[in-house]
Parts: structure tokens; C-alpha cells; sequence
């Protein structure tokens, strides 16, 4: 049961572009070893912060896409505070608003059908009979 | 229906204020001859027709469900910006979008005025609060 997180984490301004990719390898490896999987990762750059934290104005966003249960992500969270390079983090799951997203995009592609044969108008309206489209468009697949 | 809630309501109140609770509860008829002559109206009779009425002045011409900001005349009925593009996901990182619901000294914009549907009103509200965690947003801007 793997989970999707994000990790949104700010770095100091002014560490070095080498230490901050030797911090994110150091998280990753950590990550693995405990069975999680880092999905992406991305370098925000350095952008001026709305408020000053911890004295610093400006700092570099980096975003961390990871798979993994709870317990890895509580280790990853610890060392995100407990190092010093790190100013603000934040984790936000997203598995669920994932399949949720999902639904609505097989929702939709399931509507577009239906609006390519006449009667667009009804295929806005009728939500509950996209649900019978559903139905029809596998039957179309295997046919 | 406020005579009937009226009436039994008299009928305890006088019971309460005769100390006769036995006369309130059983056999409302005969409780009620006894003190009933002056009839004492409760509060709770016109204090309820009295009460929900002081916002329906400025909110009846106003018509519409989603417009007018307490004006007395008819605003064009504003539509959820979120509904009509179809933007699923309000993420915390697209910070422009955000700034479009924040006001000058960053607070957040009441859905009366922006004119987003409930649903997506409170996913703002989220992902407003997460983006002010992260420094991206300011929590109080403007000093």
C-alpha cells in the first residue's frame, strides 16, 4: 500500500548548488533503503519568500515526488528538521487527489463520446448517464 | 404553526410560572383553563418571526444567488471561474492563480465576491493556507 506524497522543501540561499544535490541524494538513498521510491525531483530555483524565514529573504525551492508508506516519510520529515541547510518543508499527500483526478478525466473522456454522436446538449446535462456510457463504451472497445 | 407552538408553549410557561408542572404535561386542556385567562405569549411566538428577518432587506431586490455584496440592485450572476474552465486541481504551487482570490493585504477573498462555488471555494481556501505555510503567499501583507 504505497502512498504518493509531495515534499516541498526550502533551502538556504546561500549553500551551493553541489551541497544541495548531495542533501537530496542523501534523502533519496535514505527513501530506498527503506522501500519508498523518489518519483521526481524537481529544482524550483531560487525565489524571493512572501515573509522572512528564519532571517533569510530569498531561498531554493526543491520538490520531491515519493512513493512510500507513512513510517518513511515520518523519517524523511525528521531529517528535513533536523538539518540545517533545510529552512521550511511541507508534505502533502496525493494519492487520493490523484484517483480522484482520475475519475474525472474517465468521466469526461466517457461525456466526449457520448457528445460525438448527436445530441451534444444532452451529454453536458446527463452526469448519472455518463454512467450508462460507461457501460456502452466497453462494449465498443471489445467490439 | 406559531399558534400551535404558541399555545403549547403558554401552556408550560404558565405551568412553570404557577409551579404546576403536572398540569403542563398531562391533560394540556385543563392546565390551560386555569391560567390561561390572560394568555402570556412567550417570546418564543413573535420573537421568532422577529428574528430571522434583518438581512432580508438589503438581500431580496438583490435576486441573485451568487451576486450582490449587500448592494440593494441587481448584479450579473457571477460564475465559478473553477467550474466553467474545468481546472480539477488547485494546487498550492500555482501561485498566480492563487493571487487571483487574495486581496491587497493577503487575505483570502469571500466567495461572495469572487463568485466560485462552495467546493472549489473551500480547495482554495487549502491550498491558499498551504502556500502561505510554504512562504509562497504571504499570511499579512502590506504593513
Amino acid at each position: 500500500m504505497n502512498r504518493t506524497y509531495e515534499v516541498m522543501f526550502i533551502v538556504r540561499p546561500d549553500v551551493e548548488e553541489a551541497e544541495i544535490d548531495k542533501l537530496v541524494e542523501g534523502f533519496s538513498a535514505n527513501v530506498k533503503q527503506s522501500g519508498g521510491e523518489v518519483k521526481s525531483v524537481e529544482k524550483m530555483g531560487r525565489r524571493r519568500l512572501a515573509y522572512a524565514v528564519k532571517k533569510f529573504n530569498d531561498g531554493f525551492y526543491m520538490l520531491l515526488n515519493v512513493a512510500a508508506e507513512g513510517g518513511v516519510i515520518a523519517e524523511l520529515e525528521r531529517r528535513l528538521r533536523v538539518s540545517e541547510q533545510v529552512i521550511k518543508f511541507i508534505t502533502v499527500r496525493m494519492d487520493e487527489e490523484e484517483k480522484r483526478l482520475e475519475k474525472v478525466k474517465a468521466l469526461r473522456a466517457t461525456k466526449v463520446k457520448r457528445s460525438a454522436t448527436p445530441a451534444p446538449v444532452a451529454a453536458v446535462e446527463e452526469a448519472p448517464a455518463a454512467e450508462a456510457a460507461e457501460v456502452e463504451a466497453p462494449a465498443e472497445a471489445t467490439a | 404553526m406559531a399558534e400551535e407552538t404558541g399555545s403549547t408553549g403558554a401552556a408550560e410557561q404558565s405551568g412553570g410560572s404557577t409551579a404546576s408542572s403536572g398540569g403542563g404535561s398531562s391533560a394540556s386542556s385543563s392546565g390551560g383553563s386555569s391560567s390561561g385567562g390572560y394568555r402570556p405569549r412567550p417570546a418564543g411566538g413573535p420573537g421568532g418571526s422577529r428574528g430571522p428577518r434583518p438581512g432580508g432587506g438589503p438581500g431580496g431586490p438583490g435576486g441573485g444567488p451568487g451576486g450582490p455584496g449587500g448592494r440593494k440592485f441587481f448584479r450579473r450572476k457571477k460564475v465559478c471561474k473553477f467550474c466553467t474552465e474545468k481546472i480539477d486541481a488547485i494546487s498550492y504551487r500555482d501561485v498566480r492563480l492563487l493571487q487571483g482570490f487574495v486581496a491587497e493585504r493577503g487575505k483570502i477573498v469571500p466567495r461572495r465576491l469572487t463568485g466560485v462555488c462552495t467546493t472549489h471555494q473551500r480547495k482554495l481556501g487549502q491550498a491558499i493556507k498551504q502556500s502561505r505555510n510554504i512562504a509562497l503567499l504571504p499570511f499579512a501583507a502590506r504593513f
